[in-house]
């Protein structure tokens, strides 16, 4: 295998706002290479800049230092290369579904009949096709944030950059949703950077892990996920015996402290930072090597 | 009835029997007829007018980072006062005759329009413009695409405005000068004494109004179907 140039570089890059109260330094010193087709997630403690990473990737913002390159090119603002999923859906309440959905498509002047086949198979994989005359706020949560991913996935990209795109998911929803996702994006060879606050969810779908420390924030930690098994869906990783290791490792590198007990007394308290503590995995008093 | 039992003078007031008696001379010699349609036509020429007029001066207002940052505080203290108290500006005005007053009331619909849909835009959530910014969209389709159709239902709001505005100014501009109109009905009819003809012209007027608003309201329930 030839090492091919990376899809994705940031290379010593840090980031300032510059506010009216003052600067705050969201990232300091990043240096990231993530592979073609690779499968990474970014977790750290709410605050830290993950979403100001992914909006320097996307080239929305410019780094205060350092330089972002992709296949090898160095960024110069917007690349339709990219497809950026933002925090919330944003949907546009004046457009029907469908035509939200084809937003990217029309502004990129992609807007052609074949395109158009994909969006309504896309539309009918998601269980949205009954809705693609309905107006946003007939939409669930749930619903919304699907119209949200779809409008990511029509422009068909190459990197796709996910903030937080399950966070408003019921916990079964959430489930299959990152079944169907990684499927679909894994399967054509996308390469995902995904901003998760949910550490089962990370270790379920990435290849790799990456910790961020508190703000400002810096690479703490860069797991690679491996399974015996080999590359498992999402809902399998969580019953392989290894996925109990990677989600106690994760937790100590995030270091959360609850009203100042360190990490190492609080990490067996089920739930924490999940929806819906039964159905979490509950960490083990001595994981496996 | 008030009238009939002589509760209020017939003579200033008139009546609605003799009001509508007055409604079918005129309907059928056609008076009525021209005389409305005159003053319709004006008016809708002018709340069209400073409607268009001013969403144009708004978008380049939004357009120019200059324009804005110069203009910006001044607007912001303009929307803060409410409309109606720039009535009082046609009456200072009065004196001038036809031309003024119709210049005036465009002007001021104008400014109302510029003012409501300029902070309209401003409104816009950010977000949705660093979304479409996302897939790449040119400062030209971050207007096409996000702020001129959130923006829809306060253009809607500013013609609503303009529509008694531009009434205003119409009619008191026929009351001076004109030889046609709804208003130089009731003013020829005062002075020679018709108050029937006066009258009638006055209720005509109000209804005419109020087809007019509703007009603009069907209009808005037309482009804001998506609310419901
Ligand atoms: N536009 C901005 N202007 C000023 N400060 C900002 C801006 N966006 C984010 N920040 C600050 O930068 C830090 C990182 O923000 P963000 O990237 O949103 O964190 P996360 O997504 O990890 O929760 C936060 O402290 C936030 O207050
Ligand atoms: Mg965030």
């Amino acid at each position: 295998m030839v090492s091919p140039v990376p899809k994705v570089e940031i290379d010593h890059v840090s980031m300032k706002y510059l506010t009216l109260e003052g600067e705050t330094e969201a990232l300091q010193d990043i240096c990231l290479s993530i592979a073609e087709g690779e499968f990474v997630s970014i977790v750290g403690p709410s605050g830290c800049g993950k979403s100001t990473l992914l909006s320097l990737i996307s080239g929305l913002l410019k780094p205060t230092r350092g330089r972002i390159l992709i296949d090898g090119v160095p960024l110069q603002g917007i690349t339709h290369k990219l497809g950026y999923m933002l925090q919330q859906d944003y949907l546009f309440e004046w457009r029907t579904i469908y035509n939200n959905v084809i937003l990217g498509l029309e502004i990129q002047g992609k807007d052609k009949r074949s395109i158009r086949r994909q969006v309504d198979d896309l539309l009918q994989r998601y269980g949205l096709w009954d809705f693609r005359h309905h107006y946003p706020h007939q939409l669930s949560g749930g619903m919304r944030q699907r119209v949200a991913l779809i409008r990511t996935l029509a422009i068909n990209p190459d990197i796709l950059l996910l903030d937080e795109p399950f966070a408003a998911l019921d916990y079964q929803t959430r489930l299959y949703l990152e079944d169907e996702v990684a499927t679909i994006l894994k399967g054509e060879g996308k390469t995902v950077i995904l901003v998760t606050h949910d550490i089962s969810e990370a270790v379920a779908m990435s290849d790799r892990v990456i910790v961020l420390s508190r703000r400002p924030g810096r690479v703490k930690a860069d797991i690679k996920i491996m399974f015996a098994a080999g590359r498992l869906m999402p809902f399998a990783t969580r019953k392989a015996p290894e996925f109990r290791h990677y989600f106690n490792r994760i937790w100590e590198e995030l270091d959360i402290h609850v009203e100042g007990t360190p990490a190492s007394k609080t990490k067996q308290l089920p739930g924490q930072g999940c929806p819906n503590p039964g159905t979490c995995p509950v960490p083990e008093e001595n994981p496996p090597a | 009835m008030a009238a009939d039992l002589r509760l209020i003078d017939p003579f200033i007031t008139s009546q609605p029997s003799v009001i509508w008696q007055t409604f079918q001379r005129l309907l059928k010699d056609g008076t009525l007829l021209s005389h409305t349609g005159i003053t319709v036509l004006e008016t809708t020429a002018s709340f069209l007018i400073g409607t268009i007029l001013g969403t144009l001066i708004a978008i380049l207002l939004w357009w120019s980072d200059f324009l804005s940052q110069v203009l910006d505080p001044y607007l912001v203290i303009l929307n803060s006062t409410p409309k109606t108290a720039l009535g009082p500006l046609f009456i200072v005005f009065l004196g001038d005759g036809m031309k003024a007053i119709i210049t005036m009331a465009l002007t001021i619909s104008v400014i109302v329009t510029v003012v409501m849909v300029y902070t309209g835009f401003k409104g816009v959530d950010p977000n949705k413009i660093k979304l479409v910014r996302t897939f790449g969209a040119s400062r030209l389709q971050v207007l096409q695409k996000v702020v001129l159709p959130a923006s829809v239902p306060t253009m809607i709001a500013a013609l609503k405005v303009n529509v008694g505005m531009a009434f205003v100014g119409v009619i008191v501009g026929e009351f001076l000068v004109a030889r046609a109109g709804l208003g130089y009905l009731i003013i020829y009819g005062q002075q020679v004494f018709q108050l029937h003809l006066a009258m009638t012209s006055v209720v005509i007027l109000i209804i005419t109004a109020a087809l007019l608003y509703r007009l603009v309201s069907c209009l808005e329930s037309r482009f804001l179907r998506w609310k419901e």
